[in-house]
């Protein structure tokens, strides 16, 4: 869109004089013209010879009993070549992320609506398709366990995982739960602190990751027994250490590569067909490729957490929050997943960027018979930003304060603490990030006489020709940790290679991180390049030949893996250093390597890097750990658990036809802290990317689901913002350096989709009057027609 | 499956006749989505696309025939003139890409409530009928009988559709439709409305708001009759806001929809009566326009 204004731009000052291309410079993805063109390789144009299709068969009931699974008509198609159910799992039945509470396959019962019970080979994938129409399956479909109070009663109401089964921290359905409390807590001697005390109750609904590229990959069994995956995946180790298990293989002996990844944001996180194509490649000998259909990715990947939360401040006349109390309901459905961290989140991060004296928090994950629900971007932190910035906003118009100032009064700074007691070390520049996205100018109010009917509510769907027309703004600003938290050492590894290839220096840089379209390739690139002194730098595929990258979530990536590189190429400097130091006898202290050559600040160039190298290549691996965080204490909630923290602001202009109940979405402002923007146009692309993933939870995205089934897996029925419902989004970026980070570098993906869709309710509650306690917010919500 | 391609239209029709399960295939925008989704595995398809005068329109005096392939790309681009009504309808239909594919004669075959033709359809006359062609013989189907349920219509297994004939607009007409997103969305419900000012009459089309596209009979009379006793299609004075309020209640009260995951029953039926206000007023607004400056 030529109306967007990237002021991010202003921070390509800092490129670095070596290398246009190297950190803070932006040179362009290499998959991006690809991917533009239609010529991108993605896991689901994988093909082999030989190979065969899988399919697997779910469930249409979210929770039954399996009385009796019948293959055999499907095992007499011709064509078919496996008919696989748990009893033929080689191994472990079940995996997971964090508890390995799911069957790779269900055995004897089903609890969610889409759970794969039976896998099909076939040499055709309409043959895969009828082959599995032909499986019988007997059910003693039972009443599913959805609502909260049927969770919380399982005595009335059944167990998702009976108490002997039971695998998780919690007890009854509760998968996990967090408690928190700090200060003096909140007690009725806390709360006559406060002159006014406000409450609310907020609803956020099942958001979907929404990538296009379905989930796909293809199993080639190998000649020694084992199996090689080539797989879109966010974490190629992660799924291996789940597989191995199952599959009853040693871990070395399944090795997964990294195919090309048509989106994640979180919804690859967990295994999805990994198990299954391997299962059937491993029982027919042949290479085995799956494909979700669009309906089965909907049900074949977690979702986010629907949450249920009851918010209540108190505050000071003046301004001035006093306590804050909080219960958070997060609905997992059938399976663990990544269901503890989320609770973490939710539960650490749920008070949002405040200095609040007195706090208390209970927050809870839920087993149920809906949809898993595990990571997505932001996760915890996204359901939390909605209750209490609506509490923010509220609180600010009961005191007849500013909505922004209010929140300034009360932002958190660093040296500051977090509820949980972790003090902030690094910049928190809460109020800051608010000042600034007040000041960008506001966009031109409605031209009426000259209407372009793409700019209202409706669009071309010519609804409004400006009638019922009302305009409002509102603020936001949100906090999400970076990397992985509670005592996780998510460490991440680096291989980089210098050698000479036709006369020219060049960097190898080795990993096992998914680009998942993030642009991590781009930016080890650009590390090798300015640690290096390097113009041309390939990237190896990714794969487990290397160790861990950890996870491409959590806004890491850059953080972990790119800061392994750095320690790689730090490492393969000082040996070529070293080398030349042995070969020349050199005794300065001040070299480096700058544009192919080995120089000295006091004695100029000192030789070529080609001269140096010779033959030789220098090849080394290193890996690199963030600081150790600790567990939170399971009652008060009390520890250093999060490696980092990242801050952003929203101002959202919204445009909504009263009458109508539709919305359009003018502008969307977003002020971020990024430490150090290694690529300028990456980042301003992340924030945008994430405040239009908000913009999709504010008003179009869920996942609906009734009695546990789902009800629109499709893109006809869940929505997702297409260019006429994405408004220009000017960025504004700041470089306040973490010192724990490497090149004081913040982690950049997540809080925008935390802290944009609180702004545009905000900005729609200003149009409308009307309190809007859940999301997204439907027409019917704002026409009284629910 | 059977894949049958033929080159002219009486091979169509001969192909149709012989083999009355066979799916035909125009743009397949909605056909090939629904194989996808295993919805259909029809027995044959039939491919239209060789035959040329699907895809072409003339104007026969004032009638448009406008033949079953057209896509919508070309409507809004050559007919947005005679056909300002279906035209406006097609501009909300998907995306570019499945305005280049989609056509009418698709959107008739499917007969689903949401097809945006229909509302445009059904309010640009009492004229409008639908060409069915068999070797039997050729049928001229008046629009409002021609949805007969959810998804049905009332061609016979062997009937093809050539043409769709659509009077030349003789007075202004829009299209609204609610989606909860601002492109590329199925109507929540839409609504269509037409002036005819050459016999005095109005017509409308609600879509996705009852089991079939339908006119909202009762409005379109109540309206006739305001103008008429008014004397506003001479005058074409200002309307008032009882008459649109009325008719909006009208158009309102000639909807049966249902809860489902696109909308409530009560926000389509809300948002049927603004949408008929809107419609009506911007229509009306043009007309007296035109009667303005005539005068
Ligand atoms: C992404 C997407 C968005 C869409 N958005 C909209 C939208 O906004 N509004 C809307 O109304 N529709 C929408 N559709 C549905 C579809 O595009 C329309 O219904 C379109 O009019 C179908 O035309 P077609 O030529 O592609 O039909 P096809 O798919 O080829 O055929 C549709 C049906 O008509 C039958 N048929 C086709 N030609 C004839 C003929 N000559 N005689 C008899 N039967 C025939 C076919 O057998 C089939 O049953 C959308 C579809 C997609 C994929």
């Amino acid at each position: 869109m030529s109306t967007r204004t990237i002021q991010g731009q202003k921070n390509l000052q800092n490129i670095n004089q070596a290398s246009k291309d190297g950190i803070g410079g932006s040179p362009l993805r290499p998959d991006g013209t690809l991917k533009v063109k239609g010529e991108f390789a993605y896991s689901s144009d994988m093909w082999h010879e030989d190979m065969l299709w899988g399919m697997a068969l779910r469930s249409p009931h979210p929770r039954a009993n399996i009385l009796s699974v019948d293959i055999s008509e499907a095992l007499k198609l011709p064509g078919v070549y496996a008919v696989l159910t748990h009893q033929d799992i080689p191994g472990s039945k079940f995996y997971g992320l964090e508890i390995q509470d799911q069957p790779a396959l269900a055995i004897d019962k089903v609890r969610y609506h889409g759970e794969a019970i039976a896998l099909v080979a076939a040499d055709h994938p309409e043959t895969a398709r009828r082959a599995v129409k032909k499986i019988k399956v007997e059910y003693e479909v039972l009443t599913p366990i959805v609502t909260e109070e049927q969770c919380l009663d399982p005595e009335t109401h059944g167990y998702v995982h009976e108490p002997h089964e039971f695998k998780s921290h919690g007890y009854g359905n509760i998968c996990h739960e967090q408690k928190l409390v700090s200060g003096l807590g909140v007690t009725d001697e806390v709360r006559a602190l406060a002159d006014v005390v406000i409450s609310g109750d907020y609803e956020v609904g099942m958001q979907d990751q929404a990538f296009l590229g379905p989930e796909s990959g293809l199993a080639v069994p190998a000649e020694d027994g084992g199996i090689d995956l080539y797989i879109a995946t966010q974490w190629l180790h992660v799924d291996r250490q789940q597989m191995a298990p199952v599959l009853g293989l040693p871990e070395e002996k399944v090795r997964l590569t990294l195919a090309g990844v048509g989106g994640a944001f979180g919804g690859r996180e967990d295994i999805s067909m990994q198990i299954h194509a391997c299962l059937l490649a491993q029982h027919t000998g042949k290479p085995v490729k799956i494909v979700y259909a669009r309906d089965e990715s909907f049900y074949g990947h977690v979702h986010r957490h629907p949450a249920k939360m009851h918010y209540e401040h108190g505050v000071t006349r003046d301004g001035k929050l006093v306590f804050a109390d909080c219960r958070i309901v997060l609905d997992g459905g059938a399976y663990a997943s990544a269901s503890p961290a989320v609770v973490g989140n939710a539960a650490s991060l749920g008070h949002g960027p405040y200095v609040i004296p007195n706090v208390k928090m209970h927050a809870i994950a839920l087993y149920s018979n809906n949809p898993s629900c595990g990571a997505m971007r932001g996760f915890g932190a996204v359901q939390a930003a909605f209750g209490y910035e609506s509490q923010m906003d509220k609180l600010a118009e009961a005191l007849g304060m500013d909505p922004v100032e209010f929140r300034q009064l009360n932002a958190m700074a660093e040296g500051d603490h977090m509820p949980t007691g972790q003090q902030i070390d690094s910049p928190a520049p809460v109020a800051e990030l608010l000042q600034r996205v007040k000041d960008m100018p506001l966009p031109p109010p409605l031209d009426l006489d000259n209407l372009d009917i793409r700019a209202v509510p409706g669009a071309l769907s010519n609804t409004s020709h400006g009638e019922g027309i009302v305009r409002g703004v509102g603020y936001s600003v949100g906090i999400k940790n970076v990397g992985f938290s509670e005592g996780f050492d998510d460490y991440s590894t680096a291989r980089v290679r210098l050698e000479v290839i036709g006369g020219e220096p060049v960097a190898m840089v080795h990993t096992a991180m998914a680009e998942v379209g993030q642009g991590g390739v781009t930016v080890h690139a650009q590390i090798a390049r300015t640690e290096l002194g390097v113009e041309q730098v390939t990237i190896h595929p990714a794969n487990t030949e290397v160790g861990s990258a950890g996870s491409t979530s959590a806004s890491r990536q850059t953080y972990m893996t790119g800061g392994a590189v750095k320690l790689a190429a730090e490492a393969v400097k000082q040996a070529l250093i070293t080398k030349g130091r042995r070969r020349y006898g050199w005794t300065q202290n001040d070299i480096d390597l700058v544009a192919g050559k080995v120089v000295s600040e006091s004695a100029g160039v000192l030789v070529s890097m080609v001269d140096l190298l010779g033959d030789e290549a220098i090849d080394l691996t290193r890996e690199h750990h963030h600081r150790p965080t600790v567990p939170f204490d399971k009652e008060t909630g009390q520890g250093f658990g999060h490696v980092q923290y990242t801050f952003c602001a929203n101002r959202a202009v919204v445009d909504v036809d009263v009458e109508l109940g539709l919305v359009k979405v003018v502008e969307l402002t977003a002020v971020q802290d990024v430490g150090k923007a290694l690529n300028p146009l990456s980042v301003v692309g992340q924030i945008q990317g994430g405040c239009t993933q908000a913009l999709g939870l504010a008003v179009m995205e869920e996942i609906i689901v009734k009695d546990g089934k789902v009800r629109n897996a499709s893109f006809t029925d869940y929505l997702i913002p297409t260019i006429l419902d994405t408004p220009p989004i000017p960025v504004e970026i700041l470089e306040l350096p973490d010192p724990n980070a490497p090149y004081g570098l913040r982690g950049v993906g997540e809080a925008p989709t935390v802290s944009a869709t609180p702004s545009i309710v905000a900005a729609i509650r200003q149009a409308t009057g009307i309190a809007l306690t859940r999301i997204p917010v439907r027409p019917e919500h704002l026409t009284g027609t629910l | 499956m059977e894949f049958l391609r033929p080159a002219t239209w009486d091979e169509a029709l001969a192909a149709k006749a012989e083999y009355p399960t066979a799916l035909p295939i125009s743009g397949g925008t909605d056909v090939m989505v629904e194989m996808n989704f295993d919805v259909h595995r029809p027995s044959a398809i039939l491919d239209l696309n060789r035959i040329p005068e699907l895809r072409q329109w003339e104007i026969d005096g004032d009638v448009v025939k406008l033949g079953a392939s057209v896509p919508y790309s070309r409507i809004i681009d050559e007919l947005s003139e005679q056909l300002p009504g279906l035209a406006k309808a097609a501009h909300t239909v998907g995306s570019p890409q499945i305005r280049n594919r989609g056509s009418v004669g698709g959107n008739l075959g499917g007969a689903s409530p949401a097809g945006d033709a229909h509302p445009a359809l059904l309010a640009a006359g009492r004229d409008v009928f639908v060409e069915a062609v068999s070797v039997r013989g050729t049928r001229l189907i008046p629009i409002d009988e021609f949805y007969v349920g959810v998804k049905r219509n009332s061609l016979a297994a062997d009937e093809l559709i050539r043409t769709v004939h659509i009077p030349v607009a003789d007075g202004p007409q829009q299209f609204s439709k609610i989606g909860t997103r601002n492109a590329m969305v199925i109507a929540v419900c839409a609504f269509g409305f037409a002036l005819h000012p050459k016999n005095h009459t109005v017509g409308t089309g609600i879509g996705s708001a009852a089991p079939t596209p339908r006119r909202a009979v009762e409005a379109e009379e109540y309206l006739q009759g305001a103008l008429e006793e008014r004397g506003l299609w001479e005058s074409g004075g200002l309307l008032g806001a009882e008459v649109t309020q009325r008719f909006g209640e009208l158009v309102k009260a000639a909807a049966s929809p249902i809860d489902d995951v696109r909308g409530t029953a009560d926000y389509r039926r809300h948002t049927l009566a603004v949408m008929a206000r809107r419609t009506l007023t911007w229509c009306w607004n043009d007309y007296s326009k035109q009667i303005r400056s005539a005068a």
